[in-house]
């Protein structure tokens, strides 16, 4: 991923390279500060059999970390998928998901 | 932007020995000046008013209300075509000015006391964000008790905010300097704000004899503004983002970096603007220091009585000497040591108190200064004249008195002294 590679970058830059006034002069860097870090207890699993393609837990996550995957599952053309460099795990995507195909999980539980 | 650091030559001290408060450089093709009646703050106001300024945002506050008022006028009258906003409060105003100054504008603004102190969070951001505004604080005392009358408590309780800040001594300093203060600003090399302070009352609403340079002159002096980079839709940036401890450290010591550089562009505008009106600025004016022993340095309107009764006294045969710092930050230091190694004691003026601190603001400053020079120059600080309270002849009389006894004995004998406060 290139956007990691020029954050681990920008990271050893010296203090006189630093752009003047903190300027971004790319828009969406935002994407490169993985704030998922801040998440505690639990993450969400999502499970691809279950789940029927209606993108509310997309719509309702505040954090945009619910995503949409041009990857063709079963008789779908779209997986969802969960960002977690940004999901903070407030479980409203599964609160919300109306066939329960989201889970809640231990953090440390490996989701595939 | 980081040049190397230019070799100290000892230029920006400019000696002197006149009268009045002119240096008058030999040889200058000096400008066409009018001479008229000013007060500190119409002089401000006639400043901005020639620095062909596109946006003004400020808030009238005792004793800097001349200069909205006066500059509303211009604005009324049509003299300029200046964007004047009337905004609510100084927290706005600034905040105004640091967005209209991102957008590439040339923008004034003018406050004083409770006013510079409601804008302190803003005065960061126009530092850290790097805009070259320009503001007269007329400087007066800070609440509780309320006061509306001069002292230096409100700059020198803002002074770490990573402005440039200038002192005038009277209108015609006030006037001089506004005009550099937005050559000093803009500069690509420099890109930070300015702050040009005048003593309320004593020099904000005294009205003095002064020269005006004509408008072409300061046109010429003063070219549009060219901005590093500005808010604008063809090529879009983002300012005031988040920086988290991976990158703040790092721009935090850039900042310093153009700060402690921009004293060279000080001295290069003050050079500059002595060649157009015979009335060379740098950062610090020396008097009698070529065989002083004792002198006494301060800031703003006080440096006037200094050296007038520096004069007295050098007219009796004592040694003594006076030094006024135009440029307060950045500190010049090599300068200024390089004007006061010589002396045997100093006294340092304070128009405020650092509370709680082992001495006054200038006084600190100077004492670092001296640190690990090796140097035993016996210093005096001395506080005054806080909330407008009268700094007579006879008072800096004992000031030179006992610096001379310093001089003489080598013996400081009060850590601060509180001048002419009852005992």
């Amino acid at each position: 991923m290139s956007k990691e590679k020029s954050l681990a970058e920008k990271m050893k830059l010296p203090w006189k390279k630093m752009p003047i006034a903190g300027i971004m002069f790319e828009p969406g860097s935002t994407v490169e500060y993985r704030t998922g870090e801040w998440r505690i207890e639990k993450k969400p699993a999502i499970n691809q059999d279950k789940c029927i393609r209606c993108f509310i837990c997309w719509i309702v996550c505040p954090d945009v970390s619910i995503t949409r995957q041009p990857k063709p599952y079963k008789n779908y053309t779209e997986s969802v998928e969960v960002d977690y460099y940004h999901c903070k795990g407030c479980g409203i995507c599964a609160a919300e998901c109306p066939v329960d195909a989201i889970e809640m999980v231990e953090e440390s539980k490996v989701v595939p | 932007m980081y040049r190397k650091k230019g070799k100290f030559t000892g230029e920006g001290v400019i000696p002197y020995s006149g009268e009045g408060s002119t240096v008058t450089i030999e040889g200058a093709a000096v400008c066409t000046q009018t001479g008229c009646a000013y007060t500190g703050n119409e002089a401000v106001a006639y400043a901005a008013k020639q620095c062909n300024v596109d946006v003004v945002s400020a808030y009238p506050i005792t004793p800097q209300t001349i200069i909205v008022e006066r500059f509303s006028e211009y604005v009324a009258n049509g003299e300029v075509d200046t964007k004047f906003l009337a905004v609510e409060s100084e927290h706005s105003a600034m905040s105004a000015c640091v967005g209209a100054s991102l957008g590439g504008a040339r923008v004034f603004t003018s406050t004083a006391s409770q006013g510079l102190a409601l804008m302190h969070e803003v005065l960061y951001l126009a530092s850290g964000l790097r805009c070259p505004i320009v503001m007269a604080v007329v400087n007066r005392a800070l609440s509780a008790p309320i006061n509306i009358h001069g002292d230096q408590s409100d700059m020198m309780g803002s002074r770490d905010c990573g402005w440039i800040q200038l002192f005038a001594e009277n209108a015609q300093e006030s006037y001089d300097l506004t005009i550099q203060a937005f050559k000093i600003a803009e500069d690509k090399g420099v890109h930070l704000p300015v702050s040009v302070n005048l003593d309320g009352f004593t020099v904000s609403h005294a009205t003095e004899s002064m020269k005006a340079c004509a408008d072409e002159d300061v046109h010429n002096f003063l070219p549009p503004r060219e901005s590093l980079f500005k808010v604008d839709p063809t090529t879009p940036i983002s300012v005031g983002g988040m920086a988290l401890p991976e990158y703040y450290y790092e721009f935090k010591r850039q900042q310093e970096e153009a700060l402690q550089l921009s004293k060279l562009f000080v001295n290069r505008v003050g050079k500059e603007y002595g060649k157009m009106t015979g009335r060379r600025y740098g950062y610090l004016r020396t008097y009698g220091l070529e065989d002083a022993d004792a002198a006494v340095i301060s800031l703003g309107s006080t440096c006037g009585n200094v050296r007038s009764v520096a004069r007295t006294l050098r007219a009796k045969g004592k040694k003594v000497g006076a030094i006024k710092l135009w440029m307060y930050r950045p500190f010049p230091r090599e300068e200024l040591f390089s004007a006061i190694k010589d002396l045997k004691a100093l006294a340092v003026m304070d128009r405020a108190i650092s509370f709680g601190a082992p001495q006054g603001a200038l006084c600190s400053d100077i004492a670092a200064t001296l640190l690990n020079t090796g140097s035993d120059i016996k210093i005096l600080n001395m506080i005054y004249g806080l909330g407008g309270r009268d700094i007579p002849p006879s008072t800096i009389n004992t000031v030179f008195t006992d610096t001379l006894r310093a001089a003489k004995t080598g013996k400081v004998k009060e850590r601060i002294n509180y001048l002419d406060v009852r005992e």
